[in-house]
C-alpha cells in the first residue's frame, strides 16, 4: 500500500461522523480525561492528555464539517495538518495511547475519545505515520498467517504436543463442531497450556470443539494499526473458516484485543453480520460455570488477584464471569484499588508493546501497575490477556517484583478433576 | 447615545439580533453536527440493563470512582458555578418576569437576597477554576483563546447583573444596559465556542452511551 498525506486527510474526512462531531463540539478542555490516562499520571506531561492526541483530527473536522471554519479555511486563518506534524503525533496516537478506554469512561460531557483514536489511526496509516513494529506486525499476519510469524505446521507440533501430554485429542477442521477455538501467537509460543486446557475444559463440558487450519490466528494488526482493509482481510479469514466449518460460536482466545477486533468490529469492517456467535474464552467458561458444566475441585490456597484486560472489561463489558471463575478455584482471591470497570492497563495494548521505541516509556507507565500491586501485595496475578500477561512480565521484571503471571484459563483447568478419577 | 438611548437599543434592537443570532445559530450548528450521520453497528447486540444512551446521560453528570480526589476543583467548582448560573438565570424574579413577557411562561422565583448570594458564590467558583486553568499544567496546556474568551463572556453578565442590582460602579441605566449587552454577546458566540456544549452534552453522552450500550457496557 502506497502511503501519503493526501491519502491520510482523506481518509480522515471520510471517517468523521456524527458522534465524532458531537464530541469536538463538546470538548470544554476540562483535562480530566488526562486523569484517567497512565501515560499522563505516571509522566505528568500534559502531551498526554487524550483529547489532546487529536488535534489535528479536530482541526480537519472543523475545516471540511463546520461553517465556520470553511470560512477560516478559505481566508487561511486555519493551519492545514502537515506531514510533519502527523509525525510528531506518532507517539501521541501509538507509543501512548493503550485504547484501554479509561479517557472515555471518564469525560464528562460523554466523548468516546478512544472511538476516535482508532479512526484518527486509520488516517495515520494511510498518511504513512503508522510505527515500524506494528507495520511489521500486520505484514507477517498478511503475508505468513500470524504477527509473530508462526505457521500451520508450529500450531500442529503444538497440537501433538499437549495431545500425547494429556492424552486429549486436539480437532483440527472438524465440520459441524459447536466450538471453533482461535488463538493468539503468543499462546502458541509461549503458553501452550492454554491449548490444553481448552481440551480439558471442553472435554469435561461434552462439547465439540475444532481447530481450523486456515484460521486459528486470533490477533489483528490491522485493527491496532488502523487500517480497515487489513482487518478484513484477517477477520475474512475468520469469517470463511467459520462458516465453511459451520460451527455455532468462534471462541477468541485470552487476548483483548482480538476479542475486540472479531467481536465488535469485525462485523463492521467486513460489513454484514456474521452468521456465527463470537465469544471471549471468560464468558465461554462463565457460561458452562452457570450451566454446571464445569466443575473443578480444589483450591488455590496463596494469594491471588486479577489484573482486567481493557478490552475485555472496560471495552467489552465481561466483568462478572472473571470473578465468579476466580472464586471457584482461590481461597485467596483480592481485588486491586480500581479493578473491574475502572482497572488501569498494563500499558501494552493497542498494538503498544509491538512499539520498541515505546519501550522506556511503557516502563513508566507501569508504576501505575506497580502500585495498583503494591496495594494488595499478591503472590500470583492471574489475567486473561496473553499480551496483558507478556507486558506484566515485562514491566514486573523491571521494576524487580517477584510475582508470577497466570492465565484463568489453564488455572481453571488445573482444576479439572482427572477423568476416571 | 445617553443612558436611556443605550439601554431602549439593548432591549429592542440589540436583544433581537442577539436572539437571532443564537436560534439561527443552534440550529445551523445542531444541523451541521448531526446531519453528518453514522453507520450502522453491524455487530450482534449484547444488552444488559443499565447500558443505554439515556442512562449515560444522567450517569455522566456524576463523577467516575476516584476522580473527585485526582480533580477536586474541576468537579466542586463545575458543580457550584454551573448550578448557580441556572438558579441565577431562571430564578431571578426579573429574569423570570422577562420570560413571561417573551414567552408566557411564568414560575415563582427566589428571594433576591439569596439570588445575591448565589451570584456571589456563582462568580467565586468561577473564579477558582480559572485559578485552575492557569495554575494546573494540563489545563493551561489545553487552553486556546477560546477558553479564556468564553469564560470572560459567561462571567460578564454574572458581574455586570450583581453590579447593576447592588447599584454599583456606574449609574444603575448604564450598568444594566452593560448587563442587558453582556447577556446578548454571550447568545451570540454560545453556538461558534465550546459553550455549545451546553446543547451538544446530551448528544455525546447519548451516543457514548449507545455505542457502549450496544457492547453491554454501562458506561
Amino acid at each position: 500500500m502506497s502511503a501519503s498525506l493526501e491519502k491520510g486527510i482523506r481518509v480522515l474526512k471520510e471517517v468523521i461522523d456524527a458522534p465524532m462531531a458531537s464530541y469536538f463540539s463538546s470538548c470544554v478542555h476540562c483535562g480530566l480525561c488526562a486523569e484517567a490516562c497512565l501515560f499522563y499520571t505516571e509522566t505528568g506531561d500534559p502531551k498526554y492528555t487524550p483529547i489532546h492526541k487529536l488535534e489535528p483530527l479536530r482541526r480537519i473536522y472543523e475545516q471540511e464539517y463546520t461553517l465556520l471554519g470553511r470560512l477560516g479555511k478559505m481566508v487561511g486563518l486555519s493551519k492545514p495538518v502537515t506531514d510533519d506534524e502527523l509525525e510528531e503525533w506518532k507517539e501521541l496516537v501509538y507509543n501512548s495511547c493503550t485504547l484501554c478506554g479509561r479517557c472515555s469512561a471518564v469525560c464528562p460531557v460523554g466523548n468516546d475519545i478512544v472511538y476516535m483514536v482508532t479512526k484518527f489511526r486509520e488516517g495515520m496509516s494511510a498518511s504513512g505515520h503508522a510505527p515500524e513494529g506494528i507495520i511489521g506486525a500486520v505484514n507477517r499476519t498478511i503475508t505468513i498467517g500470524s504477527p509473530m510469524g508462526v505457521k500451520l505446521p508450529a500450531v500442529k507440533a503444538q497440537m501433538k504436543h499437549v495431545e500425547e501430554d494429556y492424552g486429549l485429542p486436539i480437532p483440527l477442521d472438524v465440520e459441524g463442531a459447536e466450538y471453533m477455538v482461535m488463538l493468539s501467537s503468543m499462546e502458541i509460543i509461549n503458553f501452550p497450556e492454554y491449548l490444553a486446557a481448552i481440551a480439558k475444559i471442553m472435554d469435561q463440558a461434552g462439547k465439540t470443539w475444532t481447530l481450523c487450519s486456515t484460521a486459528f490466528e486470533a490477533t489483528n494488526a490491522g485493527y491496532q494499526i488502523g487500517n480497515s482493509d487489513l482487518a478484513k482481510v484477517l477477520v475474512m479469514r475468520i469469517v470463511d473458516g467459520a462458516e465453511k466449518l459451520k460451527v455455532k460460536t468462534v471462541i477468541s482466545p485470552e487476548c483483548g484485543h482480538a476479542y475486540s477486533a472479531l467481536r465488535w468490529n469485525g462485523p463492521n469492517v467486513v460489513g454484514r453480520p456474521f452468521t456465527f456467535k463470537v465469544q471471549h474464552i471468560i464468558e465461554v467458561l462463565g457460561e458452562f460455570q452457570e450451566l454446571g458444566l464445569l466443575k473443578t475441585e480444589g483450591f488455590e490456597t496463596d494469594k491471588l488477584t486479577f489484573h482486567d484486560p481493557c478490552q475485555l472489561a472496560r471495552r467489552g463489558g465481561v466483568i462478572k464471569q472473571q470473578r465468579n471463575l476466580m472464586n471457584m478455584v482461590a481461597k485467596n482471591f483480592v481485588e486491586m484499588p480500581d479493578a473491574g470497570y475502572m482497572n488501569w492497563c498494563c500499558g501494552g495494548g493497542g498494538g503498544a508493546s509491538a512499539i520498541e521505541e515505546g519501550e522506556e516509556l511503557r516502563m513508566e507507565a507501569f508504576k501505575k501497575k506497580k502500585a495498583q500491586l503494591d496495594a494488595v501485595k499478591p503472590d500470583r496475578l492471574v489475567t486473561a490477556c496473553a499480551n496483558c500477561r507478556i507486558v506484566l512480565e515485562e514491566g514486573l521484571e523491571h521494576y524487580q517484583m517477584d510475582i508470577p503471571v497466570v492465565g484463568l484459563t489453564e488455572m481453571i483447568a488445573e482444576h479439572i478433576p482427572k477423568k476416571g478419577a | 447615545m445617553n443612558d436611556m438611548q443605550f439601554l431602549t437599543w439593548v432591549r429592542g434592537t440589540g436583544l433581537d439580533i442577539a436572539v437571532s443570532i443564537f436560534l439561527l445559530g443552534v440550529i445551523w450548528r445542531l444541523f451541521e453536527i448531526y446531519s453528518i450521520g453514522r453507520k450502522q453497528d453491524l455487530a450482534a447486540p449484547r444488552s444488559t440493563p443499565g447500558a443505554s444512551g439515556l442512562h449515560t446521560i444522567f450517569r455522566r453528570s456524576v463523577p467516575p470512582e476516584g476522580m473527585m480526589k485526582r480533580s477536586p476543583v474541576s468537579y466542586i467548582g463545575g458543580y457550584v458555578f454551573h448550578i448557580g448560573l441556572a438558579i441565577v438565570v431562571f430564578l431571578f424574579a426579573p429574569h423570570i418576569l422577562l420570560i413571561s413577557n417573551l414567552t408566557g411562561l411564568s414560575w415563582p422565583g427566589l428571594p433576591s437576597q439569596f439570588i445575591d448570594l448565589i451570584t456571589v458564590v456563582t462568580m467565586a467558583a468561577m473564579v477558582l477554576v480559572l485559578f485552575d486553568r492557569i495554575n494546573k499544567p494540563v489545563k493551561r496546556f489545553l487552553s486556546t483563546f477560546g477558553d479564556w474568551f468564553t469564560w470572560t463572556l459567561t462571567f460578564l453578565p454574572l458581574l455586570t447583573g450583581w453590579l447593576s442590582v447592588q447599584h454599583l460602579l456606574l449609574p444603575y441605566t448604564t450598568m444594566l444596559a452593560l448587563h442587558i449587552l453582556s447577556v446578548e454577546l454571550l447568545l451570540v458566540f454560545l453556538p461558534f465556542t465550546k459553550l455549545f456544549h451546553a446543547f451538544t452534552v446530551f448528544g455525546s453522552r447519548w451516543y457514548i452511551g449507545k455505542i457502549n450500550g450496544h457492547k453491554g457496557v454501562a458506561v
